[in-house]
């Protein structure tokens, strides 16, 4: 195999990947970067048995604001983060950027601990093991610590660290977030 | 009796008398329905307000509302074309030559790197980064300035892309991925440096296609290495680093890896060059490079381990035993918090393990990282190196500080 190769010139080689992996794939220019591996309504379907409340809005201000640019390292890159809440569950569409893209992650929290994780649209170049179960559902049952950080270690996806913090992060986030509005409606 | 008679009378007389009066101060019914008519008015005035107002609160929260789309919008936006990037590291090393009692007490900023990148549209890309080692550069200078990665990629479809120009070989663990604060130790590993050689980076054209269930590959068709009999065949002294690169003999290169559970990873890559010296040694010929690793993290557990070897073809190599070149490691690890973390390291590389005499070098190090956040790192090891007779050997200890952003 190897003295076959050896006689072919390596330039006319080379054009021959490329050409092959053209023929081959003809959607040489329909490619699409982002991955949508759920779609937020039908995130939100499984989130609440499809019956989806209504969407509500948190503004982000004051010492959430605060707690939530310490966990990412900067500001949430929007005003106000909308939010589905019924019976103590509540559910959060974050996005939050891993390498160069934005990962949008699905959060459903209920009695303030993550109880599913999904990884919904996924734009980066390599990483994209973050969506398989094995590494969303390390996530199941994990609450703030006292730090205002996750309470457990998850492990990450080799060649995929900045993927996985920011998985890690929002995860945190979405905690805070319930946080916040969970005590708003006690004190209403 | 008269008495009580004219009082009761007066009484009567000023009680009809102010009842009189009372009735003259009430409205008329004209006057109430004026007065009624009035606050109805009033009523239609004030509801016209309130329904005015509602409509100019529904408005401003709409405008609101709006202005926060565009605001959250820009923002999303502005994150999604021009990216800017770097690293670098600033290391002190303190080591002896235990042969020759020679001392290198050296402190350099070892390397300074700024990537940036630029997205054409949803599937072009481009990459680079630029490099500058030990400081300074230019005539008579030790550092240099080096492009070490400058490249177009595109994905042909969702599980496929293809990259054309100046890029790092998909081989060993260090090669793509070597900024300070993602491994342990100061100084990159022997065996990579040595054998692989990391870091290694060539043009070329490659494509990188990912199945389902973590598994992925790549294949590169790029330039290859220019080795020579002066260089004892030595892969690290063959790269020619894309510039003005003599291209008689291309190298082609494959990995498979497989990342399909959070914290493993698996991997071997293949590379083979139909003739090592660019065709200049008439004793040389191809050469295969093989090099698998794993990759583990399990809570606070890590472990690295990676094994590559050279064969390479000809009497030339095989006349100085460099037919052979191999070297292994293995690196546990314990990350004690997020902020700290021990290792340690046992390695072994051969550049000529072709030959009958002894000359396997071997390494063992310990040390600790300490991560200020995860884009900044302190490193500090103490190293204890065995080399074959002749050659250095060098032991002491290495402190730096590392950045990525």
């Amino acid at each position: 195999m190897l003295k076959t190769i050896k006689k072919w010139p390596f330039t006319s080689t080379a054009i021959m990947i490329f050409i092959l992996s053209a023929l081959a794939f003809p959607a040489w220019s329909s490619g699409t970067k982002a991955i949508v591996y759920l779609s937020n309504k039908d995130f939100l379907k499984q989130s609440f048995n499809g019956d989806v409340p209504e969407v509500k809005t948190v503004w982000l201000k004051g010492t959430l604001k605060t707690d939530i640019s310490k966990t990412l390292g900067h500001n949430y890159p929007a005003l106000r983060v909308r939010y589905w809440l019924k019976d103590h569950r509540s559910a959060w569409i974050l996005e939050e950027i891993g390498r160069e893209k934005p990962i949008t992650v699905g959060f459903v929290v209920q009695d303030q601990k993550l109880v599913s994780v999904k990884v919904l649209v996924f734009r980066e170049n390599r990483g994209g093991e973050i969506r398989f179960p094995s590494f969303t559902e390390q996530f199941d049952g994990s609450e703030l610590d006292n730090n205002r950080r996750l309470n457990r270690r998850i492990d990450g996806i080799s060649g995929a660290t900045l993927s996985v913090n920011a998985v890690r992060k929002l995860a945190a986030v979405a905690l805070q977030l319930s946080d916040h509005v969970m005590k708003q409606q006690t004190n209403k | 009796m008269n008495v009580f008679r004219s009082l009761f009378l007066s009484t009567c007389m000023l009680a009809i008398s102010s009842v009189a009066l009372a009735k003259d101060d009430l409205p008329t019914r004209e006057e109430m329905w004026k007065i009624i008519q009035q606050q109805q008015k009033q009523i239609e005035t004030l509801m016209s307000q309130q329904k005015s107002s509602d409509a100019k609160i529904d408005e401003t929260v709409s405008m609101v509302e709006a202005t926060a789309d565009v605001v959250d919008q820009q923002q999303t936006t502005r994150v999604s074309k021009t990216q800017v990037g770097g690293y670098g590291e600033l290391h002190y090393n303190n080591l002896k030559d235990k042969p020759s009692g020679t001392k290198k007490n050296e402190i350099d900023f070892h390397r300074f790197v700024l990537f940036f990148g630029h997205e054409f549209n949803e599937k072009t890309r481009f990459f680079s980064e630029m490099e500058l080692e030990h400081s300074i550069a230019g005539d008579g200078k030790k550092g240099e300035i080096e492009l070490e990665q400058a490249y177009i990629e595109h994905d042909i479809s969702t599980n496929l892309s293809g990259k054309a120009g100046l890029f790092m070989l998909p081989v060993g663990i260090l090669n793509e991925t070597h900024e300070p604060n993602t491994f342990y130790g100061v100084e990159r590993n022997q065996v990579e440096k040595n054998i692989i050689p990391t870091t290694w980076w060539a043009g070329g054209l490659g494509l990188t296609g990912k199945f389902a269930s973590g598994w992925s590959w790549d294949a590169t068709a790029t330039s290859g290495l220019k080795t020579s009999v002066d260089d004892k065949y030595k892969p690290r002294k063959g790269r020619q680093n894309v510039s003005e690169a003599v291209a008689n003999n291309g190298a082609f290169t494959g990995r498979l890896k497989w990342t399909g559970l959070p914290g493993l990873e698996l991997a071997a890559s293949l590379q083979y060059q139909d003739n090592i010296t660019q065709g200049e040694d008439p004793l040389a010929g191809a050469a295969t490079l093989a090099e698998t690793h794993l990759i583990l993290e399990r809570g606070a557990f890590g472990l690295r381990a990676l094994y590559a070897q050279w064969n390479l073809d000809g009497d030339g190599p095989a006349s100085i035993g460099a037919d052979k070149q191999l070297g292994w490691y293995i690196e546990p690890a314990w990350r004690i918090n997020q902020a700290f973390g021990l290792f340690a390291r046992y390695e072994q590389w051969d550049n000529t393990a072709g030959a009958q005499i002894d000359s396997q070098y071997t390494q063992s190090s310990i040390g600790a990282n300490y991560w200020l956040n995860e884009h900044v790192v302190f490193k500090f090891d103490l190293q204890d190196q065995n080399a074959p007779e002749g050659a250095k050997e060098l032991d002491g200890f290495n402190m730096g500080v590392g950045y990525q952003f």
